[in-house]
């Protein structure tokens, strides 16, 4: 079994003003198919910048990591969008749902970059909403859903190209607790489904639930659980 | 991303912000709408001459002395009646040759005034042009040899004189010396901008006593047909520069007037239709302002999309028919509004306008590439857009 995602001691470097600041400085870690990883660590410890590389959406600048079998560093920006939309499938605080579009075509979203047609997207989209519970939500706009449904709405949205790893950056930040237990809930039981499962939190005791914790700390892992 | 879902989405961004895009669009539907329309005029006003000119009558060789050339001083003609009995040697035939004399004179009829152009002509005016009697008869080849004072008015001068009267008959004086009215013109209305309804037409030989001269200010020729005018105007300007060494004579030809003036039309229309068209550029600078604005604006939205796999082209392409689509729904707008503000100027001005598809097309292609030129940049920013950075973006 070949592993979804790994990161040979990868780097990543910002320049700033013509400042180097150094997000990551040498992380390695492997994201095998059906993982459930927690990520913590204090604010600006590196977290999200691990997460934006291990989805593709960024490059490291040094280190090797390999996607779906696939160095990155081979791949143009065309094939990294591909990669996005059929491997992974992102999570974010703050939801990032399109405005004034309805439910069901925000799920609908990432297939329409894969050219599939308007009647089948809606249909994919649909059967996704009813497996996050919000089958009564398909024509709702997010400003007509509470948090919770916008997150289950963007973790639809995450769903529907059936991808090997979600990447989820603090997804219950935004949510109440009693909200947040039941996103985590959905979560875990991707994770039953064979889906990879990466999570950033900064709860302990949900980190404590995934099946491997790591500990980031100025731009490199300082523990694993 | 296939075309038809890009066009959707552009579309829903624009009907998102209606009242920006409808403020955008209103810099091109201006732009257009006024290239539409100057064109339509400048067309409407050379068709119109060109009627005029052609109304004159077909196969006419106008021939003036001096040189006809723009910056020559106007020649004193040095033309007299005897020159036409030499013209009317080498053109054959009499009633193919018309003559005149014009001068502004002050009209009376009773206690009424106007002023004319009076025509000292010969009785062959009818027959070299079109020019037809509403009432009455025209002046005798008789009239002309004896140089009696008979007068034929245009329909505008027989109104001013007599109003509902009818005019044949009566007593008029040009110039303080008396005539008899024996005919009133058809109403010709303006022609190149000269009001021939105020002419009154004379025996020459009457107006040459009247002004006290023996000269000719210009000689029209009807050749028999279009093939002999250049023979003609070669035979006729020969003889006349056999009696007069002196002088330079010129012989034009209704095509070549028909050219000058087509010409200088073309020129001005072309000038309208580029101020126009730099309105349609401001139009163009409004719609990248927009759409850089629109980019900023939806960074997060970008960024999103990025990141469930579109293709820089797919965002670059999703802007840029956007910025299309503002553009050619302000052109075909433009278009609307351009050709209706012609038909109400040809309907309700004397300005002539003449819609034609070419303009239109023109307008329609020049709003379309606008929106491409304009929105490439702002579209090509938007698929360069960081992936994260523009989700970091709050
Ligand atoms: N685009 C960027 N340019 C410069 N520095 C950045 C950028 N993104 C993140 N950083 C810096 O990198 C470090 C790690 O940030 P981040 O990965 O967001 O941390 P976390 O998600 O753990 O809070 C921080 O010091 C942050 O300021
Ligand atoms: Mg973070």
């Amino acid at each position: 079994m070949t592993a979804a995602i790994v990161a040979d001691d990868v780097s990543r470097t910002y320049q700033l003003d013509g400042v180097s600041v150094p997000a990551l400085r040498g992380v390695s870690l492997t994201v095998d198919p059906g993982d459930y990883v927690a990520i913590v660590g204090t604010s600006g410890s590196g977290k999200s910048t691990l997460m934006h590389l291990l989805g593709g959406l960024d490059r490291p600048t040094g280190g090797t990591l390999l996607i779906g079998g696939r160095d990155v560093s081979t791949l143009s920006p065309d094939e990294m969008a591909a990669l996005r939309n059929t491997t992974i499938g992102f999570v974010f605080q703050s939801f990032h749902l399109l405005a004034r579009t309805t439910a069901q075509d925000n799920v609908g979203l990432p297939l329409v970059y894969r050219g599939v047609g308007r009647r089948e997207r809606r249909e994919r989209a649909a059967t996704m909403l009813e497996r996050v519970g919000l089958a009564h939500r398909i024509t709702h706009r997010p400003n007509q859903m509470s948090g919770g449904e916008q997150q289950r709405v963007a973790i639809a949205r995450a769903l529907v190209t059936g991808p090997s790893v979600l990447l989820a950056d603090e997804p219950t930040g935004n949510l109440d607790s009693a909200t947040g237990q039941s996103v985590l809930a959905l979560l875990e039981s991707l994770v039953d489904d064979g889906v990879a499962v990466v999570l950033v939190t900064h709860d302990r005791d949900v980190a404590a639930r995934a099946r491997r914790q790591i500990v980031m700390k100025d731009g490199l892992i300082s523990e694993t659980r | 991303m296939r075309l038809a879902e890009a066009w959707r989405v552009a579309l829903d961004a624009l009907r998102a912000n209606r009242l920006r895009s409808m403020l955008t669009m209103l810099g091109v539907i201006i732009g257009v709408a006024a290239v539409v329309a100057l064109v339509a005029i400048g067309t409407g006003t050379k068709q119109q001459i060109e009627n005029q000119v052609e109304g004159l009558g077909s196969n006419l060789l106008l021939v003036v002395p001096g040189r006809i050339q723009a910056g020559s001083a106007p020649t004193s003609s040095p033309l007299t009646l005897d020159d036409i009995d030499a013209i009317n040697r080498v053109v054959g035939d009499r009633s193919r040759v018309a003559v005149t004399i014009a001068s502004g004179e002050t009209v009376r009829a009773g206690s009424r005034t106007g002023f004319a152009s009076m025509q000292g002509v010969l009785e062959t005016t009818p027959t070299v042009f079109v020019r037809n009697l509403d009432r009455g008869s025209y002046l005798t080849r008789t009239d002309v040899s004896t140089g009696r004072r008979v007068a034929v008015l245009g329909a505008g001068l027989a109104r001013t004189l007599f109003a509902d009267r009818d005019p044949i008959g009566r007593q008029i004086t040009i110039g303080g010396v008396r005539f008899r009215v024996i005919g009133v013109f058809e109403p010709l209305g303006q022609s190149l901008g000269v009001d021939r309804d105020g002419e009154v037409h004379v025996p020459v030989t009457a107006a040459q006593r009247l002004l006290g001269t023996e000269r000719i200010d210009g000689i029209a020729i009807r050749a028999p047909d279009r093939d002999r005018i250049g023979d003609l105007s070669t035979a006729v300007v020969a003889a006349l520069t056999d009696r007069h060494p002196d002088t330079d004579f010129s012989a034009v030809t209704q095509e070549q007037i028909l050219g000058v003036l087509g010409d200088i039309l073309g020129v001005l229309t072309g000038v309208l239709a580029a101020i126009a068209g730099i309105s349609l550029l401001v139009g163009g600078v409004g719609v990248s302002n927009i759409m850089l604005v629109s980019v900023r604006e939806r960074t997060k939205e970008i960024g999103l999309r990025k990141a469930v796999g579109a293709r820089p082209r797919d965002i670059g392409l999703q802007f840029l028919l956007e910025a299309v689509l503002l553009t050619t729904t302000g052109g075909i707008l433009g278009m609307l509004l351009g050709g209706g503000t012609a038909l109400l100027v040809d309907r309700l001005s004397p300005v002539p306008a003449a819609l034609t598809w070419w303009s239109m097309a023109l307008a329609f292609g020049v709003s379309a590439a606008v929106g491409i030129i304009f929105g490439v940049v702002p579209a090509q920013r938007a698929g360069r857009l960081d992936p994260v950075v523009a989700l970091r973006t709050e």
